[in-house]
């Protein structure tokens, strides 16, 4: 039953990208910026997980990275915000900038070192329905499903869920309302880098071989996920998230059927469905459109 | 002073560059080449990012169309080659280049007509990675992962690129670099009268409306998606301009180099020279190629700097922080880039 293999673990993938993807979303209803430092805070998370858990244990660890991602976001959120202007692409530009600091010196941090996550789970294997799955990747989808169903809660159900939506909506009449547009970009970066967290970790976790200087560049591919779904939406960037490991655990499981698209076409497969889902709905399956047209 | 002579002031900076081949090596000149590449790429992409207010991170694949597709064209179908070639005339095959990368812009205007701001920013990433891909696996055109060698570009059997006939100018033997040098000066000279006269003219005026709103242009008669698409085609042929001259000083050119960062690093070039300036794109061009190259030039006498690959600052590594610190400096302190600061310059020049 290749099929139902690679579909697990699509599904399982995809919720790692999901993660991310959500992530990207949080950060972009909060505050209208495309964060593509997002990668670097994946990673700065994720080598703090293996730092700590080398030295102490996996749970602190995870403890450590998240609190440091979240307060990386929000370091990068003060700092974007530093740039007073109206054009909106500047921010964004801005997160290009984090990013390659970022990233640099991760990368003189890291050098040629692969890191270990030290997870409990290990390489071990798990038999399901006639499929094989390693365990890691069972944890990342049970972990994925909660942290997702835990973010839709907060969204939809508590007061700070509703400060959020309405300075989505419109941050101006939100600010007008009292509610502050600083904690409210804060948060959400906060929140976002801290499931980019939890996302690195299980990127670097078996079947993968561990975390080395270039692994936030993964990062980026959720970037066909919310564009696939839609930037402004939150169920679309975990459909998108979904959409973009199965078609990469397809294209990787099928390869040899696949021969004709070249050496290793997986993690360029998803690029090519994001072109298409862009010709037919260019704001994503959910995506709100632009009313103005010309 | 008067106005005209502070506009005409940067251009006597060209004869300087004329001289340049008779006082230093060649070391030096392919470091300037690449910087005049590097310069033409960044006008185009400030055109796109900054005059019609699209964020493009597909450069690099322009780039790329242009360097393989010179490659491509001009190479003669040796037996035993690693890939094939058309065999064109060397300077037809440069300028069918340049067409090729307007048409693979074309190819994508559809897409990029439809989206735009942000979303063509992160949407122009599919091109970059996909590009990547074919270049690493259609090897009878590109070489494959190995690369392919660069043809010389010659006109009537002068070689502009290469050293026949032999060439000595005031003692000075005239090689690859010093050929090279002056065409790359002459390219850039004409890119800089273009883009200025688009950004200047009727063309900048429209995209200009229509990044700060599009409806407005829209009902000034402004056709936007033909407009966007056009800024599209003519950006990305810049880039591919770019392409050819960078293919030209390489000599052979490998898939790795036209990558995301490449990409970045021209919008660090646009960012650092200010975003729509035609000024600004060439300095942040010529900075930002040229400081890794004279870094790692002198990295033997900069004791801070480690050796490539021992897990210390090395010369690639110290350019990159640099990159990234000036890309969030300027954003934040002085937004309008070196451009902003050229200008307050000439005002206190003015004054004085």
């Amino acid at each position: 039953m290749k099929i139902v293999q690679l579909l697990f673990l699509g599904l399982s993938l995809g919720s790692i990208y999901a993660l991310i993807a959500l992530g990207f979303v949080v950060i972009y209803k909060g505050t209208k910026v495309i964060n593509l430092a997002h990668g670097s805070l994946m990673l700065l998370g994720a080598y703090v997980v293996a730092v700590v858990s080398e030295h102490s244990n996996f749970g602190l660890g995870v403890a450590a990275g998240l609190v440091t991602a979240g307060l990386g976001a929000i370091v990068a959120e003060r700092v974007v915000s530093l740039a007073r202007t109206h054009d909106h692409l500047v921010p964004t530009i801005l997160t290009i900038g984090l990013d390659v600091l970022l990233a640099a010196e991760l990368s003189r941090r890291i050098g040629t070192e692969v890191f270990s996550m030290g997870d409990p789970w290990g390489d071990a294997r798990v038999t399901l329905l006639g499929t094989v799955l390693p365990q890691a990747r069972i944890a990342a989808t049970i972990v994925g499903i909660a942290v997702i169903a835990a973010f839709f809660v907060v969204f939809r159900m508590t007061d700070f869920g509703t400060r959020m939506r309405a300075s989505a909506e419109d941050a101006e009449t939100a600010a007008l309302m009292g509610i502050s547009q600083r904690r409210v970009a804060m948060v959400s970066w906060a929140m976002g880098g801290a499931m980019a967290c939890i996302a690195g970790i299980f990127l670097a976790a078996f079947p993968n071989a561990g975390l080395d200087h270039h692994s936030g560049i993964i990062a980026l591919n959720a970037i066909p996920a919310i564009i696939i779904g839609g930037l402004d939406s939150s169920e679309g960037a975990v459909l998108g998230g979904l959409i973009v490991g199965i078609t990469q655990s397809l294209v990787q499981g099928y390869a040899d059927a696949l021969h004709f698209l070249g050496g290793n076409a997986a993690p360029v497969a998803p690029y090519v469905v994001m072109l298409a889902v862009l010709m037919v709905r260019p704001s994503g399956i959910f995506g709100s459109k632009e009313l103005a047209r010309v | 002073m008067s106005d005209r002579v502070a506009r005409l002031l940067p251009w006597l900076l060209v004869l300087p560059l004329l001289a340049m081949p008779l006082y230093v090596d060649g070391s030096w000149l392919i470091i300037g080449i690449l910087g005049m590449a590097g310069a033409i790429g960044a006008i185009g992409l400030t055109v796109l990012t900054g005059t019609a207010g699209q964020l493009s991170l597909a450069h690099a694949f322009f780039l790329a169309v242009g360097a393989y597709g010179y490659a491509f064209l001009a190479a003669g179908s040796e037996p035993g080659g690693e890939a094939s070639g058309l065999g064109l005339p060397s300077t037809v095959a440069a300028l069918a280049a340049v067409l090729l990368a307007g048409l693979a812009g074309l190819a994508f205007s559809p897409v990029a007509a439809r989206v735009k701001g942000l979303y063509l920013g992160v949407a122009s990433l599919a091109l970059v990675f996909i590009g990547e891909h074919v270049l690493r696996n259609a090897a009878p055109l590109t070489g494959g992962f190995n690369g392919r060698r660069v043809p010389t570009l010659s006109i009537g059997g002068f070689e502009l690129t290469g050293r026949n006939p032999e060439l000595v100018v005031l003692g000075i033997p005239f090689l690859e670099r010093e050929r090279l040098w002056y065409l790359s000066v002459l390219v850039l000279v004409v890119s800089i009268v273009v883009a200025t006269r688009i950004v200047r003219g009727r063309p900048g005026r429209a995209l200009r409306l229509m990044r700060d709103s599009a409806a407005a242009a829209g009902s000034m008669g402004v056709e936007v998606r033909r407009y966007q698409a056009s800024a599209f085609v003519c950006s990305s042929m810049f880039a591919g301009v770019a392409g050819v001259l960078t293919a030209l000083a390489f000599q052979y050119i490998v898939p790795q180099y036209f990558t995301l960062l490449l990409s970045v690093t021209f919008l660090a070039m646009v960012v650092i020279g200010g975003l729509g300036s035609v000024g600004g794109a060439v300095a942040g061009g010529v900075f930002v190629t040229a400081l890794p190259l004279v870094l790692e030039k002198f990295s033997t006498s900069l004791t801070f700097l480690a050796d490539p690959g021992t897990g210390g600052l090395d010369a690639t590594m110290l350019a990159h922080l640099i990159f990234g610190a000036s890309i969030v400096l300027v954003l934040v302190v002085e937004p309008g880039g070196l451009a902003a600061l050229g200008g307050r310059l000439r005002t206190l020049v003015r004054r004085s």
